[in-house]
């Protein structure tokens, strides 16, 4: 029996062992550190608006979230009667899922990462593309006028982004030659970080980023004040609560690919000794960007938003491109 | 050209409101504790009602009904009844629902004897409601509350045992309507 067993763990299958656990080890970090987001958002909110923000709960106000959590574990699941039952209980799982599954791209440090397929970059593209089936099928299948203009809105923002999102990040293919993002993590690491050539196709990036989450000022799907919470209008309890998390997974989602995409991954000084801690301060300094944008900015009318899409941030995108194949080119030669 | 500079100067604004909000991480936080630091209440605060007595100790209220019907709410209740010993009013009981109550102190303005009075203390929290329907002897202190001299027998003209007509503050005596003479 026990020889067996000694012999069905070949190296191989340990080594698939191995690469689960540290796939579940990620993404249960992933939903911490998001739903600790919460927590943080909170609090840095709070302090850009001069108050303190929940520091009742455990140290700093950390214990708010487990108090929230189990509220929200206890809510009642109601289901308004007039919603299409299947969809609308598919529609939060896919909010959460679509962004989990994205973050298996990213490359965490040289050993960790779920994932690493040679088309990564097109496969993050299509994840985000799919995402917006959570918030259009939420707000069509709650069947009520709010959410279906939140679902609407999401729609059309999507398409607006999607393009010059994929656009924008073609400089890094080019000039990496990878559409892989471990190894552009290691072309970095080797050459130079990615913001100081793709400039451009960073702050193109950084628009898109906020849209792809829909977080302010690009919220318009969820516009508090406009649409009563928008495409999450019917939604109670643990559907709310994953929608509500997916978001925040998104924001660290996001968070990730911009600190592996634009400023080396786990690069910086000591990295071949603490590469994880060099991750996460890039992606913390992100993640309270983006709270830091929801404090400062207002919700563009939604038309601007799309005229600024189609108008300035295309072009832009289109322009870094050529720019950057031209200059490729020509120092090529 | 002048839609290119109205972008980039939009763009500028956005910047400059991100930053301008970044620099309130070091401003000082505009925030009371409140448990621990209780916030300045000014002495004429609206808070919670009481009722008080006049300088000899005796209760002011002489159950006129005048807070009962002022209050826009009607939270109020009472019944007058009448002492025999000198013939003093006084509510036989006095009843304010607190769950009721929005403080707007029309009780206190409709008052002729100065009795219901609000008071700085805010802090009325129960969990059960039944609670805070406050009784005559939750509301009634021992002291004069804001107006220390006043004694509304003393300036009435109502007469009770041990003042008759004519001997309250600034009064005539009363005039003999029977007689011809000035």
């Amino acid at each position: 029996m026990f020889e067996r067993i000694q012999e069905l763990l070949s190296p191989v299958v340990l080594a698939a062992i191995w690469a689960a656990c540290k796939a579940i080890i990620i993404l249960l970090t992933l939903v911490v550190s998001a739903a600790w987001m919460i927590w943080l958002e909170r609090r840095l909110l709070a302090l850009w608006q001069d108050r303190y923000g929940p520091n009742r709960v455990g140290p700093f106000g950390l214990g708010q979230v487990i108090a929230d959590m189990i509220k929200i574990f206890f809510k009642e699941d109601w289901m308004p009667p007039f919603v299409d039952k299947f969809t609308f209980v598919l529609a939060p799982f896919l909010a959460m899922m679509f962004m989990m599954l994205a973050f298996a791209l990213i490359p965490i440090t040289p050993n960790w990462g779920v994932f690493a397929p040679d088309l990564g970059m097109l496969l993050f593209f299509a994840i985000a593309g799919l995402a917006v089936y959570a918030v259009m099928l939420g707000g069509w299948s709650s069947n009520s006028k709010y959410s279906l203009l939140g679902g609407l809105r999401s729609t059309a923002q999507t398409i607006s982004y999607e393009v010059f999102m994929g656009i924008s990040l073609m400089g890094i293919v080019a000039q990496a030659g990878t559409f892989n993002l471990r190894e552009i993590v290691l072309w970095q690491e080797q050459h130079i970080w990615f913001v100081i050539p793709q400039f451009f196709g960073f702050l193109v990036w950084c628009l898109a980023g906020i849209a792809v989450t829909h977080r302010t000022p690009f919220d318009l799907p969820e516009a508090e004040s406009e649409l009563a919470a928008g495409y999450h209008t019917e939604y109670s309890g643990m559907k709310f609560g994953m929608f509500f998390v997916g978001e925040y997974v998104g924001i660290v989602m996001v968070s990730g690919l911009t600190t592996a995409l634009f400023f080396g991954g786990w690069d910086g000084p000591f990295s071949e000794h603490v590469p994880f801690l060099w991750f996460a301060i890039k992606c913390f300094i992100f993640m309270s960007g983006f709270i830091l944008l929801r404090a400062a900015l207002p919700r563009p009318r939604y038309d601007h938003m799309m005229s600024f899409a189609w108008k300035i941030c295309l072009p832009l995108s289109l322009i870094n491109l050529l720019a950057t194949a031209g200059i490729m080119l020509w120092a090529g030669n | 050209m002048s839609q290119t500079l109205a972008i980039l100067h939009g763009i500028w604004t956005q910047f400059r409101s991100i930053g301008m909000i970044f620099m309130h991480s070091f401003r000082p936080r505009n925030v009371i504790s409140y448990p621990e630091v209780k916030p300045p209440v000014p002495p004429r605060y609206r808070g919670r009602i009481v009722l008080t007595r006049d300088p000899d100790g005796d209760e002011r209220c002489v159950a006129c009904n005048l807070c009962a019907v002022a209050c826009p709410v009607g939270c109020i209740s009472l019944q007058k009844a009448e002492r025999p010993e000198d013939g003093r009013w006084y509510p036989e009981f006095f009843r304010i629902n607190f769950s009721r109550c929005i403080f707007c102190g029309l009780c206190e303005e409709a008052c002729p004897t100065n009795a219901i009075q609000l008071t700085p203390d805010y802090e009325l929290c129960e969990y059960d409601r039944q609670n805070l329907v406050y009784e005559k002897e939750h509301l009634q202190i021992a002291g004069p509350g804001k107006y220390h001299d006043y004694n509304f027998y003393r300036v009435a003209g109502m007469s009770i045992t041990g003042k008759g007509k004519g001997q309250a503050l600034n009064e005539d005596a009363p005039i003999d309507v029977k007689s011809l003479l000035p």
